[in-house]
């Protein structure tokens, strides 16, 4: 579909106000009068109910969003099951655009970025960019997908301000990749412990053009154009309907960002505009044909685009049990609203009047058997080159740590969900003689507890793994206690430049080594709680715990916890 | 000295006979002085000298560049042409500066050559007349010709010259008028469906299209992408080898052009055709065509059979579907090319703005004209999804077939096809305009067309004049990339026929 301006309001809106600062003013302004802004209408297509093949495993209908059908309202009739494809439009990350040699570069001043091709000057050519190629043929091995060893472009038509040349060019007959999967893994009810993984078909994976962005101002009836963004190489993902709730679809867009990260293939920054999610939702009755579905745009974070899909789903449910009608539209998340909104659509639909790209000949690709002798490196792309050199995906690199340190599979999740996580992690335990399984609890407990109350990122902690590694050896030496340790990680958040071992001193957190202060401070505290001593001595050992509690309280977590509990068992049978 | 082949000027200019500004300041002149033909559309005087005078620089260094050095050329005003207004003959680009070259374009002046000038056209190339521009018809030399004047215009009736003009044929009528009558050496033109050999024929020029990937087409502006190839125009054969040798070759630019190094060739002096095959395709007796170019084109093929070659009637079975066949795939990719002409980035932009759209329509409605609209229009219907397998998907099947009749042909051993390049001789404007331009392109371009559906290299030679005084070509098409045996078979005809030369009387109108 058009990579339009659409689903990206927010990186405009953000260079628009530096327009309007005066930071960065806008050297071609090519103002074209629209009374309102117009978004490009894009139809959306009928969801075809596709008869459910028998190998398939029927969708399970009863249970709630998590995975599932939502239960039927006041109709009584059987719950509704929605439906949620996807089409995702990643930007290649690469040094020039996909048919031109102009530099690729977010927030760049407008218009500086742009080639006589880019702004669709007559007589100029396209060149196809081999960088794009290979980052598609990547992106498409990693998710399984069968390379078309030979694609084709077409044309596709429509007048809009930023589409210089009143045709984008993308692959709608033979895209280059098609058939793949995805894999992604969620957690049922929030609980870390329940995840299930599931799988989402790829329809494809093709090329095409960015389009430029239109800034519209509406006080002066004008539409700005910058085209920078023009012709940057983008590859459309597009996802079957095989997803039922926002959760899914924000759990395999988040896996897909991770591996479009992990290949380099994209930085799949949404807020960027890198990764542009539209959601095609319907909801119809088991046993029944697909209902008419929606095309929801304008999401940019995961957190939205699950909050627009369970929106939606419960718009078209409700709209249905109202007897009314799923108009097939396009229709804008509001993030602020927390709702979709339909667009403005132009009247009928559009007819992109597709036809093949007559100044590109067919994309060739060759593995090492069809690899034609003395040919020149640089004018090939070779699939069975790229697919050796596929680094480690997310998956694998989850089994692998749970294999090599022995921690959880969710853990796991965890750390290479989160970006940075996992080196974070494994640069601790090069520093630390403490075992991977206390480390990590450290990691998710501690550390990312901290990052999410700060809104920080892993980059952004002010506790390095250095100096996470220097507190835990302190621990592990038994030089300070758990709880002491605590504090001292509260102290170097602040990030003030002190060691551990500072703080430490400083603080005076170092255990208590001598006996006789703890024996006394014990005695002290057995002496001030007779009813305790009783109790225990009555045969109720578990109270012992709240008196070592006690005395942690009293060394303000400067004893140890074994020795404090040796002491006050001798004592007390004594 | 106007009047030399460009390998005999290069050799004058090397010689020190003439100077490479005295060259271009009597071709300059020239120009002026047949103003009335209409050939120029911007003639870039100050440009030219300015590169004539570093030519002439090179020369008294004793460094010229190559054969081109110094030498005028004029160039169809649909190639870019950095800092000179290219207009393509519509309103849509009347006072447009390119930023950048032609790759030809660029070429040629890295050569050495001087570029006189953009000439007139049918608006976009779309037309065989040269007469659908903005900036008016061009006007055939062979108008005011004694050749002509003697046959046609009574010396009583010469009020009535004027209305005997005749046209140029189109659509890159002001190249081949440019080379005609003398005012360059050499012209590039555009040929998509005929559109050089058909003026080059009607001028008694030499026309040459060459193979569809060997010359890039970055830098035209694009009528059908698929088979526009740039187009050499010339006085001879020869010289349009030596342009060729300097066009020829891969570009980076366009990903159509063909990788395989080219080398550039000399034609043999003393050409022999005894041991080819030379193909008559019987469908190119086609219903209008004049007798008296049938007897032309019949002679020819005597000629080469007296010469020892072998000729034989070949059959080209699905040549009449070309038109309505290129008819499709041409508007259709009009409609995609044209569709960048919304007046934001260049170009015209109508003053209308009540919304974007309105603006895009009355834009586009004052850029073009009636033939360009129409085009865009059924490109457009043809292109609409209930309409494509139907209309675009069969077209490009129909052009399949029409190449494979090529490949059959060439295959069973027949070296060149002969064949007329036009079915008549050129019309006086008067008459030619009582048609329209799709009616006329369709008639003009039926055996010219076939060439470039199959992407075949083509040339048209002059062969003789007609009862009327006027022009008569021969066409040979050759085999993909095999220009040097076409030319070669090009020049060894061009030796037997001796077509006049064009005496060019006054140039005035009444």
């Amino acid at each position: 579909m058009a990579a339009a301006a659409l689903g990206c309001g927010g990186g405009w809106r953000r260079a628009w106000r530096r327009g309007l600062g005066g930071l960065v003013p806008v050297p071609v302004p090519v103002p074209i009068p629209i009374p309102i802004p117009i978004p490009i209408p894009i139809p959306a297509l009928v969801h075809v109910a596709v008869p459910v093949p028998a190998c398939r495993p029927p969708r399970v209908v009863a249970r709630n969003a998590g995975g599932g059908a939502v239960p039927a309202g006041k109709s009584g009739l059987a719950p509704w099951v929605p439906v949620v494809g996807l089409e995702i439009h990643a930007q290649i990350s690469s040094n020039s655009k996909l048919f031109s040699g102009s530099q690729v570069q977010f927030a760049a001043p407008p218009n500086s970025l742009v080639s006589f091709f880019d702004a669709s000057l007559p007589g100029t050519l396209p060149v196809l960019n081999r960088r794009c190629v290979e980052a598609a043929v990547m992106t498409g091995l990693a998710l399984n997908c069968s390379i078309n060893k030979k694609s084709l472009f077409d044309r596709k038509h429509y007048f809009y301000a930023d589409l210089p040349a009143g045709y984008q060019i993308t692959q709608q007959r033979v895209p280059i990749a098609v058939n793949g999967s995805l894999s992604y893994s969620l957690c049922i009810d929030n609980k870390m412990s329940q995840m299930v993984t599931k799988t989402v078909r790829i329809k494809q994976i093709q090329l095409e053009q960015d389009s430029g962005k239109s800034l519209h101002d509406d006080s002066r009836s004008q539409t700005l154009v910058d085209l920078n963004r023009a012709g940057v190489g983008l590859m459309e993902v597009v996802m079957e309907p095989d997803m039922c709730c926002g959760e899914e679809a924000a759990a395999a867009v988040r896996e897909l960002q991770l591996i479009l990260q992990t290949l380099g293939s994209s930085q799949a920054i949404m807020a960027e505009g890198q990764l542009r999610v539209d959601a095609n939702v319907s909801v119809h009755h088991p046993g029944e044909p697909y209902g008419v579905r929606t095309e929801v745009k304008n999401i940019n974070s995961i957190r939205f685009l699950a909050k627009a899909i369970d929106y939606e789903i419960q718009r078209q449910i409700e709209e249905l049990e109202n007897g009314g009608t799923i108009l097939n539209e396009t229709r804008a998340f509001d993030s602020k609203l927390g709702c979709t909104v339909p667009m403005r659509d132009k009247e009928g639909m559009q007819d992109y009047r597709f036809m093949p790209e007559p100044n590109l000949p067919p994309l060739i690709l060759y593995d090492t058997k069809s690899l034609p002798a003395n040919v020149n490196h640089q004018q090939v792309v070779n699939i069975d080159w790229i697919h050796e050199r596929l680094p480690d995906l997310p998956s694998a690199k989850r089994a692998k740590l749970v294999e090599l340190y022995g921690i959880l599979p969710e853990h796991s999740f965890t750390l290479v969900n989160e970006d940075g996580l996992t080196e974070f992690f494994e640069n601790v335990l090069k520093q630390t003689q403490m075992k991977p399984k206390k480390v990590i609890g450290w990691i998710l407990n501690d550390l990312l507890s901290y990052l999410k109350q700060h809104s920080c990122t892993v980059k952004e902690s002010p506790v390095s793994s250095v100096l996470l590694a220097d507190l835990l050896n302190l621990l592990e030496k038994k030089e300070i206690s758990a709880s002491a340790a605590k504090q001292v990680f509260e102290e170097l958040w602040k990030g003030e430049g002190k060691t551990p071992l500072e703080i430490v001193k400083e603080k005076q957190l170092q255990l208590i080594e001598d006996r006789e202060e703890l024996e006394q401070i014990c005695q002290a505290v057995i002496d001030e709680h007779e009813k305790e001593v009783m109790a225990i001595k009555a045969g109720n050992q578990k109270i012992v715990n709240k008196l070592i509690g006690l005395v942690q309280r009293a060394t303000q977590g400067r004893s140890n916890p074994v020795l404090v509990k040796q002491i006050l068992e001798k004592k007390l049978s004594e | 000295m106007l009047r030399a082949s460009l390998r005999q000027v290069s050799a004058a200019l090397k010689e020190g006979q003439v100077t490479p500004t005295e060259l271009c300041q009597r071709c300059l002149s020239l120009i002026k002085s047949t103003k009335l033909l209409n050939a120029y559309i911007t003639v870039a005087e100050e440009t030219a000298l300015k590169q004539a005078e570093e030519s002439e620089k090179r020369y008294r260094r004793g460094q010229p560049l190559g054969i081109l050095d110094g030498i005028p050329i004029a160039v169809k005003d649909n190639f870019n042409t950095a800092g000179i207004e290219t207009t393509c003959a519509s309103n849509m680009l009347k006072g447009y500066i390119p930023p950048y070259n032609a790759t030809v374009v660029q070429k040629l002046q890295d050569q050495g050559a001087v570029l006189l000038g953009k000439t007139n056209l049918d608006e976009f190339a779309m037309g065989s007349g040269s007469t659908d521009g903005v900036f008016g018809p061009v006007r055939n030399p062979w108008s005011y010709s004694r050749q002509y004047k003697e046959k046609s215009v009574p010396k009583s009736d010469s009020e009535r010259e004027e209305f005997k003009w005749v046209i140029t044929g189109g659509s890159s009528g002001g190249s081949a008028a440019a080379v005609s009558s003398f005012t360059c050496f050499a012209a590039l033109g555009s040929d998509t469906g005929g559109s050089t050999r058909n003026p080059a024929a009607h001028c008694g020029v030499v026309g040459l299209k060459p193979t569809y990937g060997l010359i890039s087409r970055h830098g035209l502006i694009p009528l059908v992408n698929s088979m526009d190839v740039p187009g050499i125009l010339t006085r001879c054969v020869d010289d349009a080898a030596v342009v060729l040798g300097s066009l020829a070759g891969h570009d980076p630019k366009d990903s159509t052009t063909i990788q395989d190094v080219f080398q550039p060739f000399e034609l043999p002096s003393l050409p022999d055709v005894s041991k080819l095959c030379i193909g008559i395709p019987k469908e190119y007796n086609a219903p209008g065509l004049s007798s008296e170019i049938l007897s032309v084109w019949s002679k020819a093929a005597d000629l080469f059979k007296n010469a020892g070659a072998k000729v034989i009637e070949v059959s080209l079975p699905h040549t009449h579907y070309s038109i309505v066949c290129y008819h499709v795939l041409c508007t259709a990719e009009v409609a995609s090319n044209m569709a960048r002409f919304d007046g934001l980035e260049y170009g015209h932009r109508s003053d209308v703005n009540k919304s974007t759209e309105s603006m895009y329509a009355a834009t586009r409605r004052e850029g073009f004209n009636d033939v360009v609209r129409g085009r865009i229009l059924s490109g457009n219907y043809f292109l609409l999804k209930q309409n494509y397998e139907n209309y675009f998907v069969k077209a490009q099947k129909v052009r399949r077939l029409i190449a494979n009749d090529f490949v059959k042909v060439f295959g069973s051993g027949v070296d060149i096809l002969l064949t007329p390049t036009t079915l008549n001789d050129a019309v006086p404007y008067m008459e030619f305009i009582k048609e329209d331009n799709r009616t006329r392109s369709t008639q003009d371009d039926i055996l010219t067309q076939a060439a470039n559906m199959a992407g075949l290299p083509a040339i048209n030679v002059p062969t003789a004049l007609s009862e009327r005084g006027l022009p008569v070509g021969l066409q040979f098409i050759g085999r993909s990339f095999q220009e040097k045996q076409l030319l070669t078979v090009a020049k060894w005809f061009e030796k037997q026929v001796k077509f006049p030369m064009i005496q060019l009387e006054e140039v005035k109108g009444a």
